[in-house]
């Protein structure tokens, strides 16, 4: 069982820097996903494992073997393209026997290992259609069928469902999910649907102008966010970050005349709060009801607090009409101070007699 | 009810009227000069006094007895079994060759398609001065390999291996065009996924490339055909079917019976021949392998 390595991998085209020396590594058997917004070097990063461009510097080691120099058909992995890449000259069967037949494994092989695919994936009686008689949603199953029967240890994935409607997503991703876990395959997954790498993946690696943003379980990019990036990225809707100012006894919400938040350091500060963790209450942060979008299961506020807007998450549907004065109640841990110059977060700022302002401690 | 029948004649009317433009000149100019020639066929030509007279398959019967036209048919045959192949399959080796990651690749793909450009007749006036024996271009090149001296446009056993080579170097180039559009059409990935899988260039071309340029092959095989049987500018130009037929072609045999003997009649009947071969040759191409070409 084999997983991947990755270090200092790096793309440069022209002047353009696509991948910026990128270093992670896998477990085998695991599924990664590659988020980041459109342009931040996924693909990028998923060709240059699959051998598809050549790096510029850097390097792949796969099970331990180190592949950088080797051209893609001799890593060992197998790819599931974006645009599904099936060849439309063939029969669905034919395309996905088409590794094992130029590999020249035998043909009772090719069938029984067709047959067992074909079962797992569901196309038993599409079998001698060709891509352009097949519905989306088939055509990327045929593209996996084509990727899982070369059986190799690892499998690449470029955003393989962005293609399919909302039903079938959910379907394909249960779907790629237990077969990664029955087939023991190492999955990289590239998306720049957070839902998508949060629900599936092991870890989400989170990339962002072509360099690794943060590297964790999902739960860790959710509740500790390395950057401002990462925590405006993850989460629907995203994480309210608002401007801190220095106030008496510390720093508090730029405009408003609330206690202090975090400890008066040397750099500008910044606060994030997920919407999911802002109650309406008794006591807290004054602000101001802007408005508020009903969803159903619940409705989001717009609020104001002093200069700054701020996104609250609420069960229910919606009691406060605009204009109305609330006060806006978080609990301590839900708190992530961030260096407004750098983005990152600045875990060393949080003011140490918290507890006994504005924000009680609560646990999440 | 009445007023939409009323409607939908009128409407048919417009479409009639718009259609009839283009119906008339179809008509004036293919149709009816079809229809014409094939009645012609079955007519002698009319000389000094003597009219017209409806002579059956009289033409028809002379044509199967006539051996410069038994020559034109094989002449012909042997034309077009070489020019064809050979341009297309140097077209593609060509369009292959031009399409990759090439410096300089835009003045190689102009160098190739230039020959295309040129009329025929100024290729046959480029290639007479290249088969001039003694100074002629081949000659002087075959001459630092002990060859030459031969008359390649003038001796019966060379004049249509001469005239083949030409229309080879003509066509390609023209037939590359195609190619090269239709590889532009095909996906990288394709290319990509086949290569991660573990095909070879050459399995890749075999299994891949080849089949999603069939119906390019196709579209250049049947203009190839056609090519074959009408392009005669050249015979004209530099052996007029000479030496002894030897360069006799159908076409340029049509036009020697019809406007040097004169013989219309007989000329209308060899026109049917070849009309006929050609249609036959194009509802082959469109009607069975147009099925197996086609993907989508
Ligand atoms: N062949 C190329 N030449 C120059 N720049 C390129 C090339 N391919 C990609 N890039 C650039 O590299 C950057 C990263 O591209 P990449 O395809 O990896 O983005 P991505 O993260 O996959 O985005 P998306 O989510 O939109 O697919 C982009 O800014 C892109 O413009
Ligand atoms: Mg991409």
């Amino acid at each position: 069982m084999s997983g991947i390595k990755v270090e200092g991998l790096a793309k440069v085209w022209g002047d353009f820097r696509a991948v910026g020396g990128i270093s992670f590594e896998t477990k085998p058997a695991e599924f990664v996903a590659l988020l980041g917004p459109s342009g931040c070097g996924k693909s990028t990063t998923l060709r240059l494992i699959a051998g598809l461009e050549t790096a510029t510097s850097g390097r792949i080691v796969i099970d331990g073997r180190d592949v950088s120099d080797l051209p893609s058909a001799e890593r060992n992995l197998s790819m599931v393209f974006q645009s599904y890449a099936l060849f439309p000259h063939l029969s669905v069967s034919e395309n996905i026997t088409f590794g094992l037949s130029v590999r020249r494994v035998p043909k009772a092989e090719q069938a029984r290992r067709l047959a067992r695919i074909v079962d797992l994936l569901g196309l038993g009686t599409l079998l001698s259609r060709r891509p352009s008689q097949l519905s989306g949603g088939q055509q990327q199953r045929v593209a996996l069928g084509r990727a899982l029967i070369a059986e190799t240890p690892v499998c690449l994935l470029d955003e393989p469902l962005s293609n399919l409607d909302a039903q079938l997503r959910s379907e394909m991703r249960n779907e790629i999910r237990s077969l990664q876990r029955r087939l023991g395959i190492t999955m990289v997954f590239v998306t720049h649907d957070q839902t998508e790498a949060m629900s599936m993946a092991d870890r989400v690696i989170l990339m962002r102008d072509g360099l690794i943003e943060q590297n964790g379980a999902p739960a860790e990019l959710y509740e500790q966010p390395a950057s401002v990036a990462v925590a405006r990225f993850i989460g629907t809707p995203p994480m309210n970050v608002v401007d801190l100012e220095p106030g008496p006894g510390g720093a508090t919400i730029a405009g408003a005349d609330g206690p202090p938040l975090a400890a008066l350091g040397d750099t500008p500060l910044q606060l994030g709060i997920r919407p999911e963790h802002i109650t309406f209450a008794d006591e807290g942060f004054a602000a101001v009801v802007e408005g508020s979008e009903y969803f159903g299961a619940d409705t989001i506020t717009a609020c104001r607090v002093g200069a700054q807007r701020m996104l609250v998450r609420t069960p229910g549907k919606p009691s406060l009409s605009p204009g109305a004065a609330v006060k806006l109640h978080w609990p301590a841990t839900a708190a992530h101070l961030f260096d407004r110059d750098t983005g990152r977060r600045r875990p060393d700022a949080v003011l140490p007699t918290q507890q006994d302002t504005g924000a009680t401690g609560e646990s999440l | 009810m009445r007023a939409g029948r009323l409607a939908g004649s009128r409407n048919a009317l417009t479409s009639a009227l718009l259609l009839l433009p283009a119906a008339v000149l179809l008509w004036v100019f293919t149709y009816q000069p079809i229809v014409t020639t094939v009645i012609d066929s079955f007519f002698s030509t009319a000389r000094g006094r003597r009219p017209s007279v409806f002579i059956g398959s009289t033409h028809y019967e002379t044509m199967v007895a006539d051996p410069v036209f038994w020559k034109a048919l094989v002449n012909n045959a042997i034309y077009a079994f070489t020019t064809i192949p050979i341009s297309m399959a140097l077209a593609l080796a060509m369009a292959l060759f031009v399409s990759g990651k090439l410096r300089g690749r835009g003045i190689v793909r102009m160098a190739y398609f230039t020959p295309t450009v040129l009329p025929m007749v100024a290729v046959a006036n480029i290639w007479l001065f290249f088969y001039t024996p003694d100074y002629g271009l081949v000659d002087q090149l075959l001459r630092h390999f002990g060859g030459g001296g031969a008359n390649w446009l003038g001796s019966k056993e060379t004049a249509l291996g001469a005239l083949i080579v030409i229309t080879i170097w003509k066509e390609a180039g023209f037939f590359m065009i195609f190619y090269l559009a239709a590889l532009q059409q095909i996906s990288p990935t394709l290319m990509e996924a086949a290569a991660l899988e573990g095909a070879s260039p050459w399995q890749r071309f075999r299994r891949v490339t080849l089949p999603l340029l069939m119906p390019t092959t196709l579209f250049v095989s049947i203009n190839a055909v056609i090519g074959a049987f009408r392009l005669v500018d050249h015979v004209i130009a530099m052996t007029r079917g000479g030496p002894d037929n030897a360069t006799v072609l159908l076409l340029f045999y049509v036009y020697q019976v019809g406007f040097g003997y004169w013989d219309t009649g007989y000329a209308a009947a060899l026109t049917v021949v070849l009309l006929a071969m050609l249609a036959l040759i194009a509802l082959f191409q469109f009607g069975y392998a147009d099925k197996r070409v086609h993907y989508r």
